[in-house]
């Protein structure tokens, strides 16, 4: 896909401006956080939970390399290949080739992120494959040749009259005058024409949510029932992944999962999930007969070892995004590439440079949200810090940024002049609010008054009142 | 260097770790050998009768229908009565599991039996669970000739029979009793944890049932 992150700002103000986008985005906060947060306190040991599968995920990086080599161990034995990828282009390459040993025209796809960040459904369209998404939120992005804009809820953007409006236009051959108009209908309907689709897909591709090294098992969790019949009806099962996903034992992936589908969904537990190890076995009367897994690096090895190295806890919830004001505003598309939100804002610099996604973690307000929902305790704001200091570092930043950046460093090594110039401006700030408490301009402060007001300070300088405790201490 | 040397070599070099390093490599299989327990919540956690009254409660919390059973020989009859209630066709389609092989299925005459995977003309599926978990009212389902995989996803209304001594508390529990059976690191070729019927929200949110798997989902706890 075409990657619009290094014009952030851009697509920021454009889906600020976008009524149906702002209409969807409604649902955001109306369909996630009460639910998250009733599971969330109907289990006492929730916060004990996180701190299990953060330490759980911790161990496993610093032994990544060694319960990679018994995950594909054990997939071996069970009859299945892993297939490593460096990047984007083998792991195509890779899937291209297997369904190209077995003549597969039909393809049926489970909800994967892997998939989108190598770009898969192109590929595969390129090479004549007929590719079908058949999670329902795929499916109604792929009729509109959009890619997802939430990483568990990819058709959030979209209105239903607008799904409406997509059916009709596709699904050609039904009766023009059907009623399309509850969503039970479209469900319906979208329900019919995947089914045939399933039955007479050669491949199936799923994603996985985790993979066990114990035993050599891929997990997809999911609501719908697709990542299954996408998986058991085809002779081939491939499965996309990359190498985070791993974690030790089938204890260690039940302390995970008690977490991960109230913090998404908050659901106690998701409807399906799903441990497939290996192809059908000989007295199988269904399942694959072949099993393929597609481990993909692309960046992540050289995240271990640096401070972006607990981003690679992340198991993919999309609570940040839920609770995130920016996401709020703005939606998924405007960060630009596959991943949105906090964890997008920390991860796509790492995956495609920070040259093009740069911008991405001053999508940031600071508000620490993020951080307090997140299952896994990633410290997504102070990464996004240190994208935002490395950015500077390498001169990407504005030229006002650097130069403002460089004034206030001189000021603050000298005291007097330090003092003198923050009680000069604040004064000016509140006489240009008019005493309003917000201003909506300031000169060199563009970057944030188009998008927000500006607190004009209230009262004194912090050295003022600094000073006033230690005089009231004394006495 | 192939990527899986490349990518493993990376690794290693980040983690400032060599390849011969006992401790680690200790770590890990220590780890994999001994498989040890997180926190269990304590809500599972309850004597036999308890245990069994909120893994019901679980499961209609998510939409399922539940029944209980004293005598497995009622249940070709239960399931007439079940089928009939929903105006469904009395047509059911179940793998060769033993426990379902050895019910009285001519008490139910009308009833029609067909044993296999199912293909997707079937209404109702039939399977029998190896494992229910407490805690969340969650089904376990194992693959193989007694119970096809396709039979819990292709029929419309999936019927589910359990033994009450069957239903744990917690997934650990569950997973324990699968290791004892196929061998600790072996699996059958797919185990489905099932929590409800199919189920979507991804028009505006809406929550919807009957996405791509069963609409319908109807729990029967033996004994
Ligand atoms: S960063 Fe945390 S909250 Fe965000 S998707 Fe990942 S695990 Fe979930």
């Amino acid at each position: 896909m075409q990657i619009t992150s290094p014009s952030f700002k851009d697509n920021a103000r454009q889906a600020m401006a976008d009524a149906d986008l702002q209409r969807a985005l409604g649902n955001v906060e109306k369909g996630f956080i009460n639910k998250r947060a009733k599971a969330v306190a109907k289990l006492p040991e929730f916060e004990d939970l996180r701190d299990s599968a953060r330490d759980i995920k911790n161990h496993t990086l610093a032994h990544l390399d060694l319960y990679l080599e018994h995950y594909e161990k054990k997939v071996t034995e069970a009859g299945g290949k892993v297939h490593w990828a460096a990047d984007a282009e083998e792991a195509r390459k890779i899937i291209l080739d297997i369904c190209k040993s077995v003549d597969a025209k039909r393809i049926t796809k489970g909800k994967s992120m892997i998939s989108e960040e190598i770009a898969l459904n192109a590929a595969l369209e390129a090479s004549g494959h007929e590719v079908s998404e058949t999670d329902l939120g795929e499916y109604i992005i792929q009729l509109r040749g959009e890619h997802p804009s939430h990483i568990i809820a990819p058709a959030i953007h979209v209105n239903k009259d607008q799904v409406e409006a997509d059916f009709r236009r596709v699904h050609d051959k039904l009766p023009p005058e059907r009623n399309l108009e509850a969503p039970e209908s479209l469900l319906a309907e979208a329900r019919g024409i995947l089914r045939e689709k399933f039955l007479s897909a050669d491949v199936g591709i799923t994603g996985a949510n985790f993979l066990v090294a114990e035993t050599g098992s891929s997990i997809i969790v999911t609501n719908e029932g697709n990542g299954d019949l996408t998986q058991i009806l085809p002779r081939v099962h491939i499965v996309t992944a990359s190498l985070e996903k791993i974690v030790p034992t089938l204890e260690d992936v039940s302390q995970i999962l008690r977490v991960l589908a109230r913090s998404a969904t908050g659901q106690e537990f998701s409807v399906y999930t799903t441990l497939s190890t290996g192809p059908k076995r000989a007295e199988d009367p269904d399942g694959p007969e072949e099993y393929h897994v597609v481990l993909l690096d692309n960046g992540r090895s050289s995240m271990i070892g640096t401070e972006f190295q607990d981003m690679l806890r992340c198991i993919r919830c999309g609570a940040c995004m839920n609770h995130c004001p920016v996401y709020h505003s703005i939606g998924g598309h405007a960060y630009g590439w596959v991943y949105p939100g906090p964890m997008g804002s920390v991860l796509t610099p790492s995956l495609i440079g920070v040259d093009k996604g740069g911008q991405l973690p001053n999508a940031s307000t600071f508000c620490g949200r993020c951080e307090s929902v997140c299952p896994m305790r990633i410290p997504l704001p102070k990464m996004m810090r240190h994208w935002r200091e490395r950015e500077f570092e390498r001169h990407l930043s504005p030229a006002t940024t650097r130069w403002g950046l460089s004034a206030w460093a001189y000021a603050a090594k000298r005291p007097k002049l330090y003092k003198m110039i923050t009680r000069l401006g604040a004064m000016a700030l509140n006489l240009a609010s008019r005493n309003k408490g917000a201003l909506r301009w300031w000169p060199l402060a563009g970057g944030w008054t188009k998008y927000r007001d500006l607190p004009a300070p209230q009262g004194k300088t912090f050295q003022q009142m600094w000073a006033e405790q230690k005089k009231a201490a004394r006495s | 260097m192939s990527s899986r040397e490349t990518i493993l070599a990376t690794i290693r070099r980040s983690l400032h770790a060599s390849p011969g390093d006992r401790t680690r490599a200790a770590s890990v299989a220590s780890r994999l050998a001994d498989a040890p327990a997180g926190v269990i919540p304590a809500r599972g956690q309850l004597p036999d009768d308890k245990r069994i009254k909120l893994f019901a409660k679980m499961l209609e919390d998510v939409s399922a229908t539940v029944e209980r059973l004293a005598d497995a020989g009622d249940l070709p009859e239960r399931l007439a009565d079940f089928l009939k209630s929903h105006n469904l066709p009395p047509q059911i389609v179940c793998g060769e599991d033993e426990l379902l092989a050895g019910l009285p299925w001519k008490k139910a005459k009308t009833l029609d039996v067909k044993t296999g995977r199912a293909d997707g003309t079937e209404t109702a599926g039939l399977s029998h669970a190896f494992g229910g978990v407490a805690e969340t009212g969650t089904l376990m389902l194992l693959s193989g000739p007694a119970n096809p995989t396709t039979v819990n996803f292709l029929p419309d209304t999936h019927v589910v029979v359990i033994r009450a001594e069957d239903i744990g508390s917690d997934y650990e529990s569950v997973f324990a009793r699968l290791r004892e059976a196929y061998g600790k690191g072996n699996m059958p070729r797919t185990v489905n944890l099932i929590t409800g019927a199919s189920r979507s929200a991804d028009i505006e949110q809406t929550l919807l049932l009957g996405a791509h798997g069963p609409r319908r989902l109807h729990v029967m706890i033996v004994g």
